[in-house]
């Protein structure tokens, strides 16, 4: 489960070597905005070595290499793929053919490392105007995409406006990554609340977030993650409502009923398939056993 | 890979090496300064030894300023530095 997503400077070895330790569900070893572009090729093998001797303890790794337009991402992926990092994230994935490219860059590299097609996942981080019209398309835009991740800094100011705590500037993009990817059939991933001293703000953002829709949320700070994960976590509230949920549904349908309530309330399709999610995340989170 | 020049890679800040590379005549030489390097000095050169030999540097002069770093870290940094030093050819 893929809740917090915390970005990591790629070229800064004392983050790099805690990676394991931070509570996050995936690091993101960046070699794009954190990098000088003098400090390029020595974060990209720096990167290369934590992932081939590093041990990340379950923590799931995404390498964001640099961008389409820039003379960097070829090699980047190619000093990092080796090492089969989990995730790929793409910056300023603005276009369809933003992301083919990288895709058929992959599919070249699945073929010279003798692995199998699509196992290195894609993840566009889309970050302009363009690429938020473009959001479905890009997520539907091939197989190997796993999610859609919002980057409100960048895109704030392509959109000519000011980045604000509160995030009225992005309402409208956030909603349309949710649309855009949910209907893709893919995960979406909220950007960084980048007030690292905010401890109250960045729990609202997070549950705003969550209540959006969101799959989960990136930080640039390990001050965040907690309040991530537990506002993409199930609660003990949800995770006894599902399982009443289904306990009622099972009961119905050893009575023969084909309509059934609970609490007043008709418990329909959309509401079962919400209690088994919230069921399969507490237990992927051993929040609870084995799945009633 | 020939070292032609003088280059350098990484800082010396915490858990991170700061490596010098230099060109020279008669075989690699690797010089050592870490706060563990009687525990872990001879380590770290047989490191810096496997990579000038992975990437064919037949002479140069290597200069560790080692800041805690892990082996991975000091071996990045040593292949970054001999790469710049070499015009990365």
């Amino acid at each position: 489960m893929r809740r917090s997503m915390l970005f990591l400077p790629g070229n800064n070895p004392n983050m790099l070597i805690n990676a394991a330790c931070l509570g996050a569900d995936a690091v993101i070893f960046d070699l794009e905005d954190a990098v000088a572009p003098a400090e390029k090729d020595a974060a990209r093998i720096l990167v290369r070595n934590a992932l081939r001797s590093m041990d990340f303890e379950g923590t799931e790794t995404v390498v964001r290499i640099n961008s389409v337009d820039t003379p960097y991402w070829q090699e980047d992926l190619r000093q990092v793929l080796p090492e089969r990092p989990n995730v790929i994230l793409l910056p300023k994935a603005s276009t369809p053919s933003d992301v083919l490219l990288v895709d058929a860059f992959l599919s070249d590299m699945e073929r010279e490392l003798g692995v199998e097609e699509g196992t290195f996942l894609l993840m566009p981080l889309i970050e302009t105007a363009l690429g938020v019209e473009n959001a479905y398309l890009i997520a539907s835009s091939a197989p190997r995409i796993c999610a859609l991740f919002l980057g409100a800094e960048d895109l704030t100011a392509d959109l000519c406006c000011t980045r604000t705590k509160e995030g009225r500037e992005i309402e409208y993009a956030r909603a349309r990554l949710v649309v855009a990817a949910r209907a893709a059939g893919k995960d979406v991933y909220d950007t960084p609340f980048t007030d690292v001293s905010d401890d109250e703000g960045i729990v609202t953002d997070a549950n705003l977030a969550r209540a959006l829709g969101f799959t989960g949320k990136a930080s640039i700070s390990p001050r965040h993650v907690d309040a991530i994960n537990a506002a993409f976590s199930p609660t003990e509230r949800e995770i006894r409502y599902a399982l009443e949920v289904l306990e009622a549904i099972n009961r119905a349908k050893s009575e023969g009923k084909g309509a059934v309530s609970l609490h007043g309330k008709m418990i329909d399709a959309p509401i079962v398939a919400r209690a088994e999610r919230t069921l399969a995340a507490a237990e992927s989170l051993g929040l609870i056993g084995r799945k009633v | 890979m020939n070292v032609r020049t003088l280059a350098s890679a990484g800082t010396l800040e915490s858990s991170d090496a700061y490596v010098e590379v230099l060109p020279s005549d008669g075989g690699v030489t690797v010089e050592v300064e870490s706060i563990v390097k009687r525990q872990f000095g001879a380590a770290i050169e047989a490191s810096v030894r496997e990579v000038a030999a992975a990437l064919d540097v037949a002479s140069c002069e290597i200069r560790i300023h080692d800041r805690g770093a892990l082996d991975c870290v000091i071996r990045a940094r040593v292949e970054t530095a001999i790469r710049r030093a070499g015009g990365d050819e």
